[in-house]
């Protein structure tokens, strides 16, 4: 029982950490990247709570919850990551013509390629 | 962000997981409750494979698998309806070509075993898939533009491969036999590996794709989008040699 209080709360502590730091920082990769701690700190907990102690076999559904969720979540974030990307480069494409509108000719034409997340 | 809101938010978090701590404690010496894994060790010689976690996935909890594939699949869609996708990186050193063209049948290699093995231990169609979808990332690092998957058509009909096989041999049963997703013993490895195969091959398409982030790459879109992908990008131009 003692390893697995011990894995777990270092599962809930991974959760906290994550939801602190997704709370807040604004960029949206950080707090892709603290949704992602979240999650996994949810997988440690689900682990802990599989073990039936040394030697018998642990829970399987809690195992399987976990191994789908992996792979959902990494879908998810590439999601999140792809609409962030495009976010970016949006963004970057606003910024140019509001650069243009005012007439800044020492600006680059197309500066959005160089802002666009991961050709960069 | 504000300092004082930052501690704020930080003091509650932590009191947060105080609490959820000492939930997780009062659970673990609380008196034991009626829990589902004994109950899914005592079928499982039922269930047509010898691993609980292969039959949990795939036979008890078939439902929540196949709707966890149809998730995968919004999500590719998802990116794929954000336009096509960005140009792929500066073509890879001779040390990686080499690396990925060691690891690449291995990986295949290891991803069939994975799903195979699924049956009796610790491997089964999400395992394989990952690595096939590792695999397809690999390929990409390494300057293949589409990650190694095939053209548009085929890659549309891999990536709904898992969904469509899972669904149609549910219909099936549901239509001819016990109900839906309820595999006749006889049959039950059969149908499992049936489905984790066409899953495994979904799954790695699907991560892959994703990966790639954005539509296949020349594929003309029904409205041409302002932006190309690769105009007055000069990273990529290796792509098309």
């Amino acid at each position: 029982m003692n390893a697995a209080f011990l894995y777990g709360s270092a599962g809930i502590l991974l959760f906290a950490l994550g939801l602190w730091s997704f709370l807040v920082h604004e960029p949206l990769l950080r707090k892709l990247i603290g949704f992602n701690i979240m999650g996994s700190g949810v997988f440690h907990l689900f682990i802990a709570v599989a073990h039936n102690g040394d030697g018998a076999a642990p829970d399987p559904v809690p195992h399987a919850l976990v191994l789908t969720g992996i792979v959902v979540a990494v879908s998810a974030t590439a999601l999140a990551l792809a609409l962030n990307s495009r976010l970016e480069a949006a963004a970057a494409k606003a910024s140019d013509a509001e650069a243009g509108s005012r007439g800044a000719p020492e600006r680059a034409p197309s500066s959005a390629h160089h802002l666009r997340w991961p050709s960069q | 962000m504000n300092r004082d809101l930052a501690l704020l938010i930080g003091i509650l978090v932590s009191l947060f997981a105080a609490l959820l701590l000492w939930i997780f404690y009062a659970t673990l010496v609380g008196d034991p409750v009626a829990r589902l894994g004994p109950l899914a060790l005592e079928q499982l010689p039922a269930s047509g494979v010898s691993h609980p976690v292969t039959a949990v996935l795939l036979n008890y909890r078939a439902y929540d698998t196949l709707l966890e594939l149809a998730v995968l699949l919004v999500a590719l869609l998802g990116i794929w309806s954000l336009g096509p996708a960005p140009s792929g990186f500066r073509p890879a050193g001779p040390a990686l070509t080499v690396l990925a063209n060691w690891i690449l049948p291995l990986a295949i290699l290891t991803s069939g075993y994975l799903l195979w093995v699924g049956g009796h231990a610790p491997g089964g169609a999400f395992q394989a898939g990952a690595l096939l979808g590792s695999a397809g990332v690999l390929l990409r690092l390494a300057g293949h533009e589409r990650a190694g998957l095939p053209a548009e058509a085929a890659q549309r009909w891999l990536v709904v491969a898992g969904v469509a096989v899972f669904l149609m041999v549910g219909l099936l049963l549901a239509a001819f036999g016990e109900g839906f997703l309820t595999y006749p013993k006889a049959v039950a490895k059969w149908l499992i590996l049936l489905i984790e195969t066409a899953a495994t091959l979904a799954i790695g398409a699907t991560l892959a794709a994703a990966y790639v982030g954005g539509r296949p790459p020349g594929i003309r879109s029904p409205c041409p989008s302002s932006e190309s992908p690769s105009s007055g990008n000069p990273s990529s131009g290796h792509a098309r040699s």
